[in-house]
């Protein structure tokens, strides 16, 4: 049977993840030293497991509400409010989701209609892109780059803009770059949006991990924001439980009602376990300060200072990150482009990263390294990396 | 205490033979102040000695464990520290602490065997003036300790590349 006869053309032509490739080279490659992971090398802790294991034993085993555990809710609810200054009403602007890629798939099908523009600040996380096209829209790259931090400009974002554009998305703190955006940028970038009246998408998921004094600032907190933003975060970064799936967006009233309907018809609720464990990070870190995410963002802001401080030894241009897990050095001096550096580095000396391009075409020339990794394993890549980049 | 000194502290417990080079690097630091930072709290005494947690079950060393609980008699203006000094200056005492509770001090006892053990109990802690009662606990196994787990999975269970 051909199906290509049946298939939808327009979502049979997404291309696949740009990282598959090195995946499956790795697979082969046992000893290989991976940067080119993209969770923390915690687990998540040991307090939040206990509690999805008691909810088992207690015999929670049912759905749960569409929207959530209300309790959950109100817990997301009183986080946001205390970390970021944010209010959201836990009974009907707080849904509780499959991790945050549920909750862009959401916001983007239940806010595009054919034909409407998303512009997608690159380089930036593999999904944007692809649940565009799902949603019926077309995404519009808007290139960053190291010059200017990898932030999105105001000028930049207005020359993209056409009568078609509905939606900018926000991808700070940003993976791969590890560009955070600060309150002037955002402020600029405001004015912008209010002005030819768009929506914004705004992805936080890595708004816990940030390094530098002014901390993360979320749009939805600027003036006249509220009301255009879909505020989306989850726990999979700061809490270390990728692995459970649970996330959450955020938007006024009558916009989550719609998204709630796509939920509510196709996935039903996320799993309630999950949910409870996500309840217990929050519930604990309420009550002291999130001791649990400030013990590895330190440990994190470690690890990425060596990074920064190797790949600026070897020679290598880098922008210094100061969120997420990843550094993003340049490679452009090797002459190689990404993919074969990678491809190269990997078969050669067994340390795994992910090319640029996986993060949009404007990644040519970079390279993404993630240093939740172990000490001494950093250090053996790092020495790696050095070497091969001296004999090329 | 300032916050730099306690993540300072807690890179040195983690891994006390990290290049102090490398530790400036990661606090943000130059590596004399580190230096400068490390010196003070030798000083101090807030770092005594630089040592290895060692599982001592996978070496040859014939070696005997026990937690110890003893009652004493506090004394006059001494309290606990007169009779504690007393027994930690033996040298098969490795631990000593003042607990609250149903006894009134705690020690980590380490003999080569258990025949050796019970002669330190029997004929040089139980032995003392102030002593009142002694329960011996013998250790069968080390799981964890000084945070660090001796017998467990810890391999990274990481898909090796991922979004």
């Amino acid at each position: 049977m051909d199906y290509s006869q049946y298939w939808n053309p327009g979502i049979a032509a997404v291309p696949k993840s740009g990282i598959r490739k090195f995946f499956d080279i790795v697979q082969t490659m046992p000893g290989a030293i991976s940067l080119g992971v993209g969770e923390p090398d915690f687990v998540t802790p040991y307090h939040i497991r206990n509690a999805a294991i008691d909810s088992i034993l207690d015999g929670e085993t049912q759905y749960t509400s569409n929207w959530g555990r209300l309790k959950l809710r109100k817990l997301i609810g009183r986080y946001l409010d205390v970390r970021y200054g944010l209010h959201y009403d836990p009974e009907n602007e707080i849904l509780v989701t499959i991790g945050a890629s549920e909750a862009i798939d959401l916001a983007m099908r239940a806010l595009l209609t054919p034909g409407d523009e998303v512009l997608v600040p690159e380089p930036s996380y593999v999904s944007y892109q692809p649940t565009v096209v799902f949603g019926g829209g077309v995404a519009v790259p808007i290139r960053t780059d190291a010059s200017r931090n990898f932030v999105l400009t105001a000028e930049d974002l207005e020359k993209a803009i056409t009568p078609r554009t509905k939606i900018v998305l926000l991808p700070y703190p940003n993976n791969p770059t590890g560009a955070i955006i600060g309150r002037e940028a955002l402020q600029q970038l405001r004015d912008v949006i209010v002005k030819h009246d768009l929506i914004v998408i705004s992805d936080e998921i890595y708004s816990e991990l940030t390094y530098s004094a002014e901390g993360h600032t979320s749009v939805a907190g600027l003036p006249e924001m509220r009301e255009r933003t879909v505020y989306i975060n989850g726990f999979s970064k700061a809490f270390a439980m990728t692995g459970w799936r649970v996330g959450y967006v955020c938007a006024p009233a009558q916009l989550m009602d719609v998204m709630v309907k796509i939920h509510q018809y196709t996935i039903m609720c996320a799993p309630t376990q999950a949910q409870v464990a996500a309840e217990e990070a929050l519930r604990q870190g309420l009550e002291d300060d999130f001791a649990d995410v400030a013990t590895m963002r330190q440990s994190y802001d470690h690890r990425r200072r060596l990074m920064y401080k190797a790949f600026g030894n070897m020679g290598l241009s880098c922008f210094e990150p100061l969120g997420a897990f990843y550094v993003f050095p340049s490679i452009a001096a090797t002459g190689m482009t990404s993919e074969a550096f990678c491809e190269k580095l990997l078969r050669e000396k067994a340390v795994a990263c992910v090319p640029g391009t996986a993060f949009g075409a404007c990644g040519e020339g970079y390279i993404r390294c993630c240093y939740a990794t172990a000490l001494e394993k950093l250090d053996i890549a790092l020495d790696k990396i050095g070497a091969f980049v001296q004999n090329l | 205490m300032q916050n730099m000194q306690i993540e300072l502290l807690q890179l040195l417990q983690q891994d006390c033979r990290l290049p102090l080079e490398k530790i400036a690097v990661m606090l943000g630091k130059t590596p004399e102040d580190v230096g400068a930072m490390i010196d003070d709290m030798e000083k101090r005494g807030i770092i005594l000695r630089y040592s290895p947690v060692i599982n001592w079950d996978k070496t040859d060393k014939d070696r005997v464990e026990a937690m110890i609980e003893v009652r004493v008699t506090p004394q006059r203006d001494e309290g606990f520290d007169a009779i504690a000094k007393r027994i930690y200056r033996f040298d098969e005492v490795k631990t000593v602490y003042l607990m609250s509770g149903a006894y009134d001090l705690l020690l980590l006892v380490e003999a080569h065997s258990l025949k050796e053990l019970g002669y330190f109990v029997s004929t040089k802690l139980s032995v003392l003036d102030s002593v009142t009662g002694t329960a011996t606990h013998f250790v069968l196994k080390r799981y964890k300790s000084d945070g660090v787990i001796f017998e467990g999975d810890t391999q990274d269970k990481r898909m090796a590349v991922n979004p």
